[in-house]
């Protein structure tokens, strides 16, 4: 027991695939092999629901159990995964912990145990800290597979998958894309997760553009070239995915205001032609228009953000699926 | 009552001693040392042959938690573990719940010491009252009742003013000045070294700054008040230098580093490993070689545990959300004698660094192989090989990131004041 607890874990990329190969838990996309995440996207592409189409019935995971445990807020992630499940057939059950257990003194861990006595498959979870969905892989039961549904600023694998999913269907290839990734990095889990799944995927060039404050000093060794004026940052790239800056920003000392931030970040329409003609712009949301992105870009025909939200469900169902679901194959 | 070791390989890295020898112990004291042909007689004979003999370890920084911190650990059985892993002096570390402010506090973990452990326990008092960076603690009296040096720990201080009016009052007392350099402005909110797996993991983290800008201010001041100040687990290469220069200076300053920072790297948090969360944190490998060189050229004097034991659930919980620290004890010896099987130090050098530097650091006259000293020594067969298991830990805290790693070499026999308080 003492040597069980108190021995180093796994590494997450590790833990993720069972001995064949197959997904256990979805944690993290670094370290996960290209093929699976072209499975990923694979199988999204069958459960996208076309216009005009009835939704396809898919119950793969008819009497599984999915529990949504969310230490932080969020509606739309946590909808999305919820969607997702019941779509496949699965239960599900919404457990907000920061109004529960955890407010009341609970570790972590005793709630876990607590929920897997409940005949739980699937937790989704989303933390405030980094590693937690890490932590909650290794300590719960083994029949009992974990979702990473935001970890801090580590981790957000999902949000990149249906990001990987949206450029795939614009753009056909990533090998000769040119993608940018803009603004504050420093505190984005979706920004760490994208590098790690285009560079997995074998992008042609991935660049984060910010300022020295935003960008977490290191960044380079994860593979992308680093730019500091947005201008140089965007030009000639095929992609432009932009990151949500959040108000608190300006009172940490990382900025001086909004204003400056939009007049040297901000992505305009004019600055947007510095791009490929047929660039698209993604974001992973919630937008703040007027802060990093223009209204008439946001809402422009480059603009893919809103496909990006119905792509979610798609891509989380595929995931869901090839955790839990039956006859899903491995990758050798 | 006297006894004699026969036919030890005796080290004393103060005196460059390294050879056979018989050592006659009386009254707790080393009163003769002889070729091996001597004649001694004594009460009783321990025959050491194939064995080496050097001073008990001494280390200048274990948080020792009892009394007001006994659920993490226990005077007994930490004081156990150190006799067992080859230390016959540990520094107690004031932190709040478990601090020095008054000669009452400090009589209290004597007493307590006499009765529960085995080994020397000496006692770092505050360096402010309850440790929190405002009001000078009574160092005349701290002083008085034993204390070695003074700190303020880990806890920071209210202004820079206090700490030079701080330093000014313990030069006053003669009393030396364990800093732990960090500003906390650039520190706090950090979990792990600020680099590239903090960038890959997203943790908030703590920069190198946040040390070497502690540690030139305090150059900066120890220059001003002429105090005497040791430096406290050092973790960057810019500190090595800066302490490097401030020696060459000619001030009166001295520094250790943790044993394990010699050893893991950032690298050992990549996989959100809380055993390795310890504060500084573990730095990047340039870092590590830097402190190694600065053991190598004398800029670092001392090796110390900092042994941080805890109960099982301090670490069981997400990185961030854990308490920081090594239960060290056990591998501070192990560790050091490692740097030089790794070539890093030779074996007087590597035995210097926890024996008679730091007694120099705390004024002690224990650390040395010589007539008169107190018979604080360790027997050491270096032809055994193990490896470090949790579950055969002595110390109450666990939570160590080297179990399962092998080492060279066992202690076989701790001598306090001549008295055995460990053997197999």
């Amino acid at each position: 027991m003492l040597n069980a607890h108190l021995s180093p874990g796994p590494l997450p990329s590790r833990m993720q695939l069972t001995a064949d190969g197959k997904l256990k838990h979805f944690l993290t996309i670094e370290g996960l092999p290209p093929l699976l995440l072209e499975e990923i996207l694979d199988r999204a592409e069958q459960f996208v629901t076309l216009p005009n189409k009835q939704q396809k019935k898919a119950p793969l995971l008819r009497g599984k159990t999915v529990m949504n445990l969310f230490f932080e807020n969020s509606t739309r992630t946590r909808v999305t995964f919820e969607i997702a499940a019941q779509r496949l057939g699965a239960d599900v059950t919404n457990l907000d912990i920061r109004t529960s257990s955890a407010s009341k003194g609970e570790t972590l861990l005793d709630t876990v145990r607590n929920l897997e006595a409940m005949n739980a498959d699937m937790f989704v979870v989303r933390h405030e800290h980094a590693g937690a969905a890490h932590f909650i892989a290794r300590y719960c039961a083994p029949h009992i597979s974990v979702l990473n549904a935001g970890d801090g600023r580590h981790s957000h694998p999902t949000q990149a998958m249906l990001d990987m999913f949206t450029i795939r269907q614009k753009k056909g290839s990533f090998q000769p894309l040119k993608v940018a990734i803009v603004g504050d990095v420093l505190h984005s889990r979706v920004a760490r997760s994208q590098i790690h799944a285009l560079t997995t995927l074998a992008t042609g060039e991935v660049r984060v553009v910010a300022p020295k404050t935003l960008v977490p000093a290191g960044i380079e060794k994860m593979g992308v070239n680093v730019f500091h004026k947005l201008d140089e940052g965007i030009a000639d790239v095929d992609v432009v995915i932009m990151l949500r800056l959040q108000r608190e920003r300006m009172q940490t000392a990382l900025l001086p205001s909004e204003r400056e931030f939009f007049k040297l970040y901000g992505l305009t329409e004019e600055r947007l032609q510095l791009a490929k003609p047929d660039a698209i712009v993604m974001h992973p949301g919630p937008i703040n228009r007027g802060v990093e992105i223009d209204s008439r870009v946001a809402d422009g025909n480059q603009s893919v953000i809103l496909e990006q939200v119905t792509n979610g469900i798609a891509v989380r169902m595929a995931i869901m699926a090839m955790i839990m679901g039956p006859q899903t194959g491995g990758v050798a | 009552m006297s006894l004699l070791i026969r036919n030890a390989r005796a080290i004393d890295p103060a005196s460059g001693l390294d050879g056979q020898r018989n050592l006659l112990l009386h009254n707790g004291r080393i009163v003769a040392i002889a070729e091996a042909s001597a004649n001694f007689s004594a009460d009783e004979e321990i025959d050491a042959s194939g064995l080496w003999l050097f001073p008990g370890g001494i280390d200048l920084s274990a948080w020792l938690r009892e009394p007001g911190l006994d659920h993490k650990a226990t005077l007994r059985n930490e004081t156990r573990a150190a006799a067992a892993s080859g230390l016959t002096t540990l520094c107690y570390q004031p932190e709040p719940g478990a601090n020095f402010d008054t000669a009452a506090q400090v009589k209290l973990v004597i007493d307590l010491s006499q009765r529960k452990a085995v080994t020397n326990v000496l006692v770092v008092g505050n360096l402010t009252q309850g440790l929190k960076g405002e009001q000078l603690s009574n160092m005349g009296s701290l002083k008085k009742a034993g204390c070695v040096a003074v700190t303020n720990g880990w806890q920071p201080f209210k202004s820079l003013q206090t700490l030079r009016r701080a330093m000014e009052y313990a030069a006053t007392h003669d009393l030396t000045v364990f800093v732990y350099p960090v500003e906390h402005a650039l520190a706090s909110g950090g979990y792990m070294h600020e680099g590239e797996v903090s960038a890959r993991l997203g943790f908030p983290a703590i920069p190198s700054a946040a040390e070497t800008v502690a540690v030139a201010q305090t150059l900066a001041l120890a220059s001003h008040t002429g105090a005497r100040v040791h430096f406290c687990r050092l973790s960057t290469k810019l500190s090595v230098k800066l302490i490097k220069q401030g020696k060459e200076s000619g001030l009166d300053i001295t520094a250790d580093v943790a044993a394990h920072q010699l050893f893991l790297t950032e690298m050992d948090v990549a996989d959100f490993n809380p055993l390795c969360h310890v504060m500084p944190p573990l730095r990047s490998s340039r870092d590590q070689d830097a402190l190694r060189e600065g053991l190598k050229d004398g800029t670092i004097d001392a090796i110390c545990s900092d042994h941080q034991p805890h109960e099982l659930d301090a670490k069981l919980a997400p990185f961030q959300q854990t308490e920081p620290g090594i239960s060290a004890l056990e591998t501070l010896l192990p560790l050091t004698l490692r740097l030089v099987e790794e070539g890093v130090l030779d074996l007087q050098t590597a035995l210097q660094k926890v024996t008679s530097n730091p007694a120099r650091i705390i004024g002690s006259e224990a650390g040395h192989i010589q007539v008169g000293a107190p018979a604080d020594l360790v027997l050491f067969d270096p032809d055994t090989l193990w490896e470090l298991d949790l579950n055969r830990m002595i110390s109450d805290g666990k939570n160590t990131p080297f179990a399962g790693w092998s080492f060279n070499g066992t202690v076989k026999r701790t001598l306090l004041a001549g008295k055995s308080v460990f053997s197999v």
